[in-house]
Formats: C-alpha cells, structure tokens, sequence
C-alpha cells in the first residue's frame, strides 16, 4: 500500500471513529431507554442500527474482534426485536455491557492496541444466552436471523411492470405506482433497461423503463392489482406472481437498509443503472409499521461540518454586527424625515443581522442531552460501588447549548455528579433512620433562564456539613481558627484548592481536586457555580452558563471617562436615588434602599480606581443588577448610553482574565468597551468593603 | 564564505536609549491610538485597543523598566508583534531603524546592569550606538507580571 493510500485511509478512519463515538453515545442513551421502561420498539431499531453501524464501518477497517463482537450483539438485538427474546432488566444490564464492551473493543482499535483474546467473552456469553433463549430459533448461531415479520399470512409476490411507450402521456407516473406499490410491505426494485434506446433515438415523452418488484407483505392479490388499476392492460404491462406460500429467511440484515438490491428473478442481469429509480423510491423500511420513527432518525438530513468553518462564519457574523453598530452611529443624526429610506434601510439592516446571528448561533448550539445521557450510568454504577441506592432524574435535556460550553461541561457535571452520591446521599440505613425513602434521588436539570443556561445537579442527601467544612478548612490554613464565616462564604469553601471533607480517599472522590477543577472548567466558558444546601435536606449546585459565546444585549454605562458594557439580562432597574434611599452602615457599607429592601451599593469608580466620576450617590445613576445567585446588587454609574447589541471578544486570548470584567467588545467607534462580570463586581465589593471596615477600624483603634 | 546567520531587527527609541525586536515578531507598526482601560491593572499596561476585531493589549514599555509612564500623544509609535500566539504592542518613543546583525556579534547582557536587564536577551552596537535586544517573551509574561506587582503591592 502506497503512503498516499494509508493516509487516506487514516483520515477515513478518524471519521469513523467520530462517527462510533456518537454511536456509542446514543446507543448508551437509548438503552438506558430501555432499561427503566419507557423504551419502545423503535429504541431497539435505533439500537440495532448503531451497533450495526459500527460493525459495518469496523469490517471495512478490518477490525475483526470488533466486528465478531458486534454481531454477536447485534444478533442478540434483533432476537429481541423479532420478540423471540424478551427485554428483561437483565437483558437491559446485558445490553448495557455490551454497549461497554463494543466500546472497549472502538478505542482498542482506535488505538491499535489487541484486547486479550478473552475480553468480553463473558458478555458474550450472555449475549449469545439472548439469542438461544427462544427455543423457536435454535439455529441463532447463524448470520442474523429472518426478518421481522416472519409471521404468518404474510407472502412474498414478484411483480413486473412494463410500461407501454405511451403511457406517460396518459398522465400515469410509474413513480407514484412504485410509491403506492412500496407502501403495502417490504419491497425490493430492480429496473429492466433492456428496451432503452440510444440517447439519439430517444423520446422523452416515451416510457423505456421496466421494473420488477419482489414485495413481501400481508396484503392480497386485490390489493396490488388495485395500484395497477388505471395501467393494467391498456397502458401497461402487468405481471402479478405469487412465490411460495411462506417467506424464507433473506439474506442481509432484514433492514433492506444495507442489503444490496437482490438479482431480479425475472429480469435478465440488472444493470447497476437501476440505482436512480431505487433511489426515488420511499424507503421500505418507512413503509414498515413501527419502523417509521426509528426510520426517519436515520434519514435526518444533516451535514457534518469542521468546526473552524463555523466558527469562522460567527466571527464574520460578529464583524458584521460591528459594522451595523457603526452605521447606525453614523447615521443617528439623520431624521426619518430627511432621509426614510437610509433610516428604513438600517434598521432593516439591523434585523437581519440580528437574524442571521441568531441562525448562524444554532448551528453551534446542542441539546444538553448529549451531556446528560452519560449520567444514568454513572449514577447506577456509583451508587452501586458505594451501596447507595439513588436514582435519577433528569428535565430539560432538549435545552440547547453552545458547542463549547457542553464540551466543557461534561467533567464538571461528572464531577458534580459523583459528589453529590458520594457526600450527599446517605447510606440506605441512614436515610430510613432520618424518615426519607432509602432511595436518595439526583436531580439533573437544565433550562434557558433570562439569557443564559441553569443547570443544576441537586439531591436530597444530608447537606453540606458545614462544621467539618469549616474545621477543614482551619486545617487546610484556609481561614484562620475562630473566623467568623456565613453559612454561604462555607458553602464556598467546598470549591477552594485541594479541599475535601472525605476521611478516606476513596477512588470515587475525596482526592479534593474535584471542585476547584469544577469552579474552574465552568469560569473558563464564562460560567458561575453557586451551590445551596440545607443540612438534612440535600445540596444543589447552579451552573449558570452563557448561552452563547459570541454575542449579547447590553447596556452601556459611563463611569468618569471609561465606558462599559453591562449585561442586559442583569439588569433590574436603574434610578436616581433619593437621600433617603442611600445609606451607609457600620460594618456593612453603602447600601440603598429600595421598596423596603436593602441592597448593597456598589460604586464601580471605586472599584475599578476610576477617576473624574460621579462619587456622590444622589447625583449618579444606580443600575439595580441581578447576580446568577439571585443576590441583587446595586452599580453606582454615571450615566446610561444606552442599549446595544455587542460581540463578545476575549480579553485573555492576549492578554489575561481581569477581575471583574468578563470580556471586551468593539463599540461602533471602534473603540474597546469592557463588559461587566456582574457576579465578580460583588464579590470584589464585599471584599472592599471589608478592607474599608477593617481600614476603619484600625483608624479608629490608633485614635 | 562566512556562514554566519544574519539576523533582522527593527530598533526604536525611548528617551535616549535604542532597543531592538526580531523583525520575525512583529506583526504591524502604527500610530498611538488612544486605549481603553483595564481596571486595577499595573501602570505599565495602557490598556487595550482594537486591531482590526481583535483586542490587543498595549504595555508601555517605559513605564515597564520603570522610567514613569509615557505621555502617549499622536507622534508615539505603537509596534505590534506577536508572542508565542498572543498579540500584543509595546509602546515606544520611535522607530529607528532596520538592523542586519550577524548572530555572532550579539554580546550577552551584562549582569544587573539596569532595571530591565532581565528583558533583554542581547547588546549589539551599530554604527557607535548600543542597541539592547528585548526578550518579548519574558516582557509579555502578563501573568508573572501580575505575580509581581501584587507582590510590590
């Protein structure tokens, strides 16, 4: 084999091994289906198809442990669809091994590493213990058994339609014939070219084609006589011939999906030009009761797509949504009066771009299902190692996210996962001593709230024990022996460096590098973590997570000569405040009053060291923000400028992440405008706050 | 025949000293634009600007050898270059000129000899002018910086 060949084959082979991923991932999804019950007929079509798709890809690679397992599972799959085995939850455990171990046996190969030639013989056996538990089909060892519907009453016809040269101009379609014809079963095509002419001599008004069918199906005689009804005798050519009384076992897979089209009985040798027609049929396997779902996923019309192109298209897209903003700048001087159509002409600019940005965003956008479908498993197998009982619950898997923030969320949400088992859920004894059901739950939950995406891991497991957090954390040396902490600057600590509260290390979790990592990897996509827990009651962690990495609505603030950026879908309100409304107090700092409640001021000018601001309270503006953790807060600005469109644009791809400042962005004067990390801005205020008090009380301790 | 490799920078001024920038690192000169500020950022960090959608930062590289901060007006020269896959520009009084060195009359730096005599990597002298060629590297570590001025805090 030449080098150019082998490289073509290994790029082949990447897809593939792309290609299994997903597989493997859906195949997971849909017996985990399976196993709790809600499963139907077409998630064993849909599971059937994914091993088979694998197998298929791993025999052209020639990965023949692979493809020798497969079929094992495989046919084990199709004794339960054809009901001569049942779907147990032991045959769901066995599925769900197999899933693992056609897994083990993709990154064996994709690796090039040999299993042990004994690896997932036990599987197997199970497998095989599948396939021979119908008595009715004690040949299993053969290729793939009969198809389905190998039921009674159904028969198998060939029928041959030849079409007299006229018959189009009657106003008869072969096409909607052979449509109608495929309807009533399981059909194959081959086309007869024998009577098509040179290309010189032909009429495209005349009919050359001819076709023979082999239909299996339930339906009589009458039934396929009535599709011929309007062609029969005067316009066509009809044969209608019955073969055998019972259908015998096809060869292939019984899909018709990747059988090739069987030598026509009739018909001398079909020419593989016979393919077109084929091709315009509706697929058997549509026509099939049952198979119509489970049918139609495989047919979505999808195209793959390499990542940079898109990302190179959001980008272009953000320029774009520049240069609008600019425009729009220009020409705010012009009245509608003066100029109607350039005003006319922006503004339908401005919803287009609005538009195609929103289109261009979904493409990178996935449901979270991807990520949560790995979840059942690991509850099962965790609680199983741990001799917890739990189960899972999961809403809102169709919630879409951008394909970055679910890449990065799949550790996070594992790691979240495990901690929730392992420190939340008691063991069983423990829960029934506490009144609570012996099994524990887990939520999992996502959902789109004001712009972005919540996903919350919660349980309902003891709570986070704050006295153990807190005596950790003296010991750690990460607070100071007699500190005064809130129950929420506790709750924090679960996510400080090397924290964890496990006695023993065990290979769950407790080697204390999972939260950090958690905090970090969710910050790294512009993400917060907030966690809740009521001791006895159970524990959730927030993720609030940007719905898209690109763009945004926000507000822009002046604060002395610095312009900034606030999320639009932060912001409360904004007001003026009255002397009555702002205050400070000992030990807490400004706050503001505000229908009878108290929310603390923050003055950004002070924060950010920003000179020529406004600093008295009463003749600036306070935008009234709300944090991801519901916490409201108030930003002491100057003024508003008003409400923009901004694309989002990294500051630390060249520079580093700035406390406070989620981001940057470009203003339609081409100048850089920072956009506000809301969250951020609090925390950096309660730590001014205290400096200042601590500031204060020294002073007045020298006095 | 010497086979000695000729290395290109290009040289600016601040105040009276010359400095230089392997030519293969720079991406772009241009004018003095006016920044945006980065809050309680160190004094040498101007701030950033936009290059062309892009959000570069801009290091005052006078104020970085701790010379006072550079009253930037229009004639000031920012230069653009490219560090490890950052962009980044460095402002400077000037650019001076385009130097063809051979690798083998680069002088190392003498020890502890100025302030900034941790970004340099080399002396070289042209024409009876002694120019110090910078380590962008190290002038760029954004967050050693940070490290270090926390530390001076």
């Amino acid at each position: 084999m030449s080098d150019d060949q082998s490289y073509d084959l290994s790029r082949f082979k990447a897809t593939y091994f792309e290609e299994c991923a997903e597989l493997l991932a859906t195949a997971e999804e849909t017996i985990a289906r399976l196993q709790d019950g809600t499963g139907s007929a077409d998630d064993l079509n849909a599971l059937f198809r994914c091993v088979h798709s694998i197998k298929g890809g791993g025999g052209a690679f020639a990965f023949d442990d692979l493809v020798h397992f497969a079929h094992v599972f495989e046919t084990s799959m199709d004794a339960l669809r054809s009901g001569r085995a049942e779907l147990t939850p032991h045959v769901a455990d066995i599925l769900v091994r197999g899933n693992d171990t056609l897994g083990d046996f993709v990154r064996a190969a994709q690796d090039g590493v040999t299993l042990p030639a004994d690896h997932g013989s036990e599987v197997k056996a199970h497998l095989a213990a599948i396939i021979s538990g119908e008595p009715a089909a004690p040949k299993a060892a053969a290729p793939v058994s009969a198809p389905p519907a190998a039921a009674a009453g159904f028969t198998t016809w060939t029928i041959r339609l030849a079409p007299a040269p006229g018959m189009l101009r009657t106003g008869n379609d072969p096409l909607l014939m052979i449509r109608e014809l495929s309807g009533l079963g399981e059909m194959k095509v081959a086309a007869d070219l024998s009577r098509l002419p040179a290309l010189a001599e032909m009429d495209a008004l005349n009919a050359y084609l001819a076709w023979t069918f082999t239909l299996v199906t339930d339906k009589g005689r009458n039934s396929i006589e009535e599709v011929f009804e309007f062609v029969a005798g005067d316009s066509a050519d009809v044969t209608i011939e019955q073969i055998g009384k019972t259908v015998e076992a096809e060869d292939g897979d019984g899909w018709g999906l990747f059988a090739p089209l069987p030598p026509a009985p009739e018909t001398a040798p079909a020419p593989p030009a016979a393919a077109p027609v084929a091709a315009a049929q509706p697929h058997p396997a549509a026509a099939k009761g049952g198979g119509d779902a489970g049918a139609a996923g495989i047919h979505t019309s999808s195209i793959r797509v390499d990542l940079d192109r898109v990302d190179r298209l959001v980008n272009m897209v953000g320029e774009l949504v520049i240069t609008q903003a600019m425009l729009g700048q220009q020409a705010s001087g012009f009245s509608i009066e003066s100029h109607p159509e350039l005003v006319q002409g922006l503004q339908e600019l401005s919803h287009h771009t609005r538009e195609l940005q929103e289109s261009v965003m979904a493409i990178r956008a996935q449901p979270v299902k991807a990520l949560f479908s790995r979840a059942p498993r690991l509850v099962r197998d965790l609680s199983a190692k741990l001799g917890k009982q739990a189960k899972l619950v999961m809403s809102g898997e169709t919630t879409e996210v951008d394909k970055t923030v679910i890449e990065q969320l799949s550790d996070p949400l594992t790691h979240l996962i495990r901690n929730s088992l392992d420190h939340g859920i008691e063991m069983p004894e423990e829960r029934i001593a506490n009144g609570k059901p012996a099994e524990g739950t887990i939520h999992l939950a996502a959902e789109h709230r004001s712009g972005r995406v919540i996903i919350q891991v919660s349980d309902d497991g003891k709570g986070i024990d704050r006295k153990r957090v807190l005596e950790k954390a003296v010991e750690k040396g990460l607070v100071e022996r007699g500190a005064q902490l809130t129950d929420e600057q506790i709750d924090q600590m679960i996510f400080a460096p090397g924290f964890s509260t496990a006695a023993q290390v065990s290979d769950v979790s407790g080697r204390g590098v999972g939260m950090d990592v958690v905090r970090r990897n969710i910050q790294d996509v512009g993400g917060r973590v907030v966690v809740q827990s009521t001791p006895g009651q159970g524990s959730r962690f927030i993720l609030s997570l940007p719905l898209t990495l690109a763009v945004m609505d926000g507000m822009l603030v002046a604060v002395g000569n610095q312009r900034y950026v606030l999320p639009l879908t932060n912001i409360v309100e904004s007001l003026r405040p009255t002397p009555q409304q702002a205050r400070t107090l000992v030990n807490v700092g400004d706050v503001l009053t505000l229908r009878g409640d108290y929310i603390r001021l923050i003055r950004l000018y002070d924060l950010f060291g920003i000179r020529n601001a406004i600093t008295e309270t009463t003749r600036g503006l306070v935008v009234v923000v709300e944090t991801e953790g519901g916490d409201r807060i108030g930003l002491l600005v100057d003024e508003l400028l008003g409400q923009q469109q901004v694309v989002i644009k990294s500051l630390d791809s060249n520079y580093r992440p700035v406390e406070g400042i989620s981001a940057a962005t470009i203003l339609g004067d081409g100048r850089v405008a920072l956009i506000l990390d809301v969250g951020a801005l609090r925390i950096m205020g309660e730590r001014l706050n205290r400096a200042q008090g601590e500031a204060a009380i020294g002073a007045q301790a020298a006095e | 025949m010497s086979d000695s490799t000729i290395r290109q920078f290009i040289s600016f001024t601040i105040g009276d000293e010359e400095y230089g920038v392997d030519i293969m690192a720079i991406r772009e000169i241009k004018g003095w634009t006016e920044t945006t500020a980065l809050p309680n950022a160190p004094a040498h960090m101007r701030g950033v600007i936009n290059l062309r959608g892009t959000i570069v930062p801009i290091l005052d590289l006078r104020a970085r050898f701790g010379r006072g901060v550079t009253d930037a007006s229009a004639r000031h020269v920012i230069m653009v270059v490219a560090v490890g896959s950052r962009v980044a520009g460095i402002l400077v009084d000037a650019v001076a000129d385009i130097l063809a060195v051979a690798a083998e009359s680069i002088q190392p730096v003498p020890a502890l000899e100025h302030a900034e005599s941790g970004f340099l990597t080399g002396l070289v002298t042209v024409e009876g002018r002694m120019v110090a060629l910078l380590d962008l590297t190290h002038i760029f570590a954004f967050d050693e910086m940070d490290a270090a001025t926390e530390a001076a805090a």
